[in-house]
C-alpha cells in the first residue's frame, strides 16, 4: 500500500460516515481554530504594547524623584511634592553620562487654556528643546521653541493636536496665535503631530510644551524640577546610563554611603520589558485553553476511532485474511485519524485566521496571525492525529483474523 | 510424482479455555495435489473450520507441520504469512464477507492492495477479469446490498482468483444459498478446477455438495475417518439442468 492508496481508502471510510467524520473534525476545527485565535489576540496587544512603548522613545529614560527615607519621622510625600531634582541634575547628567545624548528637565501642571471664547483643560509641561529628540516627537507645523526660549523664559508654546481641536476653530491656523493658559499669554509657535493614546489610555496630544524656565517661573513659580528625561544612545547602553546617572545624582544630592537613593532611574526597555511580560502571561493563558480543547478535539478522534474499530471489526478480519499485514491496518486507521485532523486543522485555520480578522473589525482589538501560530497548531493537529489514533489504529492491527471474521 | 500442494502430517490444534483444553483437530494427516478438487466433510463441531483455519494460514496449529507448495509455515513471521495468503490463497467464506458500501470491483481489487507486484495501473484490469471469470462484469459497480446472494458470493469468488492463487479455501460457500443457487456456485467451482487448474479445498456438512468433487475427506471429533476419491464424479452443470424438472415432477406428486 502506498500513501495515495493509503489516502484513498481513507477518504472513502471517512465520506461512507459524513456526518460522524464532520462532528469529530468539528472538536479539532474548534481546537484549531481557538489557538489561533487567541494566540494572534495575545501576540496582536504584545505587539501594540511595543509599539506604542517604542513610539515613546525606546531609549528614553525617566527620573524621578522618591521618597527615601521618612526624615523627622513625618509622612512620606508624595513624589509629584519632593522637590530633590534641580536643573542643576539635568545638565551634570547631560555632561558626564556617557551614552546620554539629550536631557530634558520638565515640570508639569494642569489648567485652563483659552483662545477667544473657547477654552479647554488641559496640562502644560515645561521642557527644553530637546523633549522633541527624545520623544522622537515631530511638528507639524510651525517651529520649535529654541534654548534662547528657555533661558529667557520665553512666552510661547507648542499645542498638542486635542488642544488646538479644542480651542481653535479649525479655519484659522494655530501658529503665531496667542493663547492664555491661566491668564498668561502664550505665543503658539507650532503644532505637535498626533500621537493617540499611550498604553494606559491617556490622550498624548491634550497636551502644551513650554520652555520649562517659563512654567517654572511664570505660572507654577517654583525652582525645582519634577521629572528629567533622558535618551540614550541606544536601547542597550540605557542600563549602563542608568547607573551612571545613579552616581551623579548621588553626588548632586551629596548622598552618603548606605543611604537610600532619592531618585528613581527608569528605561523605556524596562517598562516594555514588564508590560510584555504581562501580555506574554495573558498569552500563555489564552493558548492553555485553546490547546486543552485541542486535547479534547484528540480525544474525541480517539474515541471515534476505538468505536469505529470495533465496528469494523469484521472488515479488519477479512482485510487479514486476504493478505493485510499488521502495519498494513495500523496505516489505514492512523490515515484515517490523520486525515481528519488534518482536515480539522485545515478548516480550523481558516476559521482562526478569519474569527481574528473579526475580533480586529467587530472588537477593534489589535490581533497579528503570527506564522509560527498557524504552522505550530498545525503541527500539533497532525500530531494529535497520529498520538490519538495509534492506540486505537494498533488494536486493530493487532486483532487475531479468525476472531475478528467471526465477530458480528 | 504430482506436485503436493498442501501436506499436512499429523496436525493437531487445542483451545485452552480457562482450565479446560478442548481438543478440536486430535492429528490430522493426508495431502492434496495440485488440481484436486477436495472436500471436507463432517457434522458441526467436528473440526473443519479449524482445520480451514489453519490451512489457510489464519491459525497455527498447536502440533504437526504443515507445508504449503513445500513450505513450512511454522517457519514463517506474521508478516510472511500476511503475504503467503494473499499470494498462494483464496478464501471464501459462508457469509461472502464483502465490504458494505463498496462496489463489486472494488471488494475485488481488495487483494490486489497488498500485492506488491501488481502495479497501481492493473489493478482494475485485473479486478475486471476477474469479475468476468465468475460472469458479474455487468455488475461491477453495483453495492453488495444491491446483489442476490449468489451474486455476492461469486463476488466473493472473484476476490478470491483476483491474485491468482494455487488454492481455493471455501469454509460453507454454499451453506446460506438455496439449492439452485448452490449448485450454480458449484459449477462456477468445477469450472475453476477443471478449465483453470486451480486447486480448491471446499469445506461442507451437506453430502449432496460434496458429490462435485472428486475426493472427500470426512472428519469426526477431529480425526479423520473416511478418505476416498470420487469414482463418480457429478457435474454440478447437470444437476442444475435437471433441477426444474425435479421441482415440476414434485409438484405432480404433490398434485396427484
Ligand atoms: N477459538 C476457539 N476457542 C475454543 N474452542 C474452539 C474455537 N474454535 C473452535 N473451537 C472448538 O473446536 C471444535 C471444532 O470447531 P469447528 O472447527 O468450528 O467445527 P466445524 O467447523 O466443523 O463446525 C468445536 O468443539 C469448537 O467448539
Ligand atoms: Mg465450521
Amino acid at each position: 500500500m502506498n500513501v495515495f492508496n493509503l489516502l484513498g481508502l481513507a477518504w472513502k471510510a471517512l465520506t461512507r460516515n459524513k456526518m460522524r467524520s464532520a462532528l469529530t473534525m468539528l472538536g479539532i476545527i474548534i481546537g484549531v481554530g481557538a489557538v489561533i485565535t487567541m494566540v494572534s489576540i495575545g501576540e496582536g496587544s504584545k505587539q501594540s504594547i511595543r509599539s506604542q512603548l517604542s513610539s515613546m522613545g525606546s531609549n528614553m529614560i525617566t527620573i524621578r524623584p522618591f521618597s527615601n527615607s521618612t526624615a523627622g519621622g513625618g509622612a512620606r510625600v508624595g513624589a509629584g511634592g519632593l522637590q530633590t531634582l534641580k536643573v542643576k541634575d539635568a545638565s551634570s547628567i547631560l555632561n558626564e553620562v556617557s551614552f546620554v545624548t539629550d536631557v530634558s528637565p520638565a515640570v508639569s501642571t494642569n489648567g485652563q487654556a483659552i483662545n477667544a471664547s473657547l477654552n479647554w483643560p488641559t496640562s502644560l509641561q515645561g521642557v527644553s528643546p530637546d523633549y522633541l529628540t527624545i520623544r522622537d516627537w515631530k511638528l507639524v507645523s510651525g517651529t520649535a521653541f529654541t534654548d534662547d526660549d528657555v533661558a529667557t523664559a520665553g512666552k510661547v508654546c507648542l499645542l498638542g493636536q486635542t488642544v488646538v481641536d479644542n480651542i481653535f476653530n479649525g479655519v484659522e491656523s494655530p501658529v503665531g496665535k496667542v493663547i492664555r493658559f491661566n491668564k498668561i499669554p502664550l505665543k503658539v509657535m507650532g503644532v505637535l503631530e498626533k500621537k493617540g493614546e499611550n498604553t494606559f489610555g491617556q490622550d498624548q496630544d491634550d497636551i502644551i510644551l513650554a520652555p520649562y524656565t517659563t512654567v517654572q517661573k511664570r505660572i507654577m513659580a517654583i525652582t525645582h524640577i519634577q521629572t528629567i528625561y533622558a535618551a540614550a544612545v541606544d536601547e542597550k547602553s540605557s542600563d549602563t546610563a542608568t547607573k551612571e546617572i545613579g552616581v551623579v545624582l548621588r553626588a548632586n544630592h551629596k548622598l552618603h554611603f548606605g543611604e537610600e537613593d532619592d531618585f528613581r532611574v527608569r528605561t523605556q526597555a524596562e517598562l516594555i520589558s514588564t508590560m510584555s511580560s504581562t501580555s506574554q502571561l495573558l498569552t500563555v493563558l489564552l493558548t492553555a485553553i485553546a490547546a486543552i480543547s485541542l486535547l479534547v478535539g484528540g480525544i474525541g478522534i480517539m474515541n471515534i476511532m476505538y468505536v469505529s474499530v470495533t465496528e469494523r471489526t469484521k472488515e479488519i478480519g477479512l482485510r487479514m485474511a486476504i493478505g493485510a499485514r499488521g502495519i498494513d491496518i495500523l496505516l489505514q486507521f492512523l490515515t484515517e485519524a490523520i486525515l481528519i485532523s488534518i482536515t480539522g486543522g485545515i478548516i480550523g485555520v481558516i476559521l482562526g485566521i478569519s474569527s481574528a480578522k473579526l475580533v480586529t473589525v467587530f472588537l477593534a482589538w489589535p490581533t497579528l496571525i503570527s506564522q509560527s501560530s498557524v504552522v505550530l497548531s498545525f503541527v500539533v493537529c497532525a500530531v494529535t492525529g497520529v498520538f490519538f489514533g495509534y492506540y486505537p489504529a494498533l488494536k486493530a492491527s493487532r486483532l487475531d483474523p479468525i476472531e475478528a471474521l467471526r465477530y458480528e | 510424482m504430482p506436485n503436493k500442494i498442501l501436506d499436512i502430517n499429523d496436525l493437531k490444534r487445542e483451545f485452552i479455555m480457562g482450565v479446560e483444553t478442548i481438543k478440536a483437530l486430535k492429528g490430522i494427516t493426508f495431502s492434496v495435489d495440485a488440481g484436486e478438487f477436495v472436500t471436507i466433510m463432517g457434522s458441526s463441531g467436528s473440526g473443519k473450520t479449524t482445520l480451514l483455519n489453519i490451512l489457510g494460514c489464519l491459525d497455527i496449529p498447536t502440533e504437526g507441520t504443515y507445508l504449503l507448495d513445500g513450505v513450512n509455515i511454522k517457519t514463517l513471521s506474521r508478516n510472511e504469512l500476511a503475504k503467503l495468503r494473499n499470494h498462494k490463497i483464496g478464501f471464501v467464506f459462508q457469509s461472502y464477507n464483502l465490504l458494505a458500501r463498496t462496489s463489486a470491483i472494488e471488494n475485488v481489487e481488495l487483494p490486489l492492495f497488498y500485492n506488491a507486484d501488481i502495479p497501481t495501473k492493473q489493478r482494475r484490469e485485473k479486478a475486471m477479469n476477474a469479475l468476468e471469470a465468475v460472469g458479474l462484469k455487468d455488475r461491477m459497480d453495483h453495492m453488495p446490498n444491491q446483489l442476490s446472494g449468489g451474486q455476492q458470493q461469486r463476488v466473493a469468488i472473484a476476490r478470491a482468483l483476483v491474485n491468482e492463487p494455487v488454492m481455493i479455501l471455501a469454509d460453507e460457500a454454499t451453506g446460506n444459498l438455496d439449492t439452485k443457487t448452490s449448485y450454480e456456485i458449484m459449477m462456477l467451482f468445477q469450472e475453476l478446477n477443471s478449465k483453470q487448474g486451480k486447486t480448491i479445498v471446499f469445506v461442507t456438512h451437506e453430502p449432496d455438495i460434496a458429490v462435485f468433487s472428486s475426493r472427500t475427506v470426512t472428519l469426526k471429533d477431529g480425526r479423520v475417518i473416511k478418505d476416498l476419491k470420487n469414482e463418480n464424479v457429478h457435474s454440478a452443470k447437470d444437476a442444475l439442468a435437471s433441477l426444474p424438472v425435479e421441482k415440476e415432477t414434485e409438484e405432480i406428486k404433490q398434485a396427484t
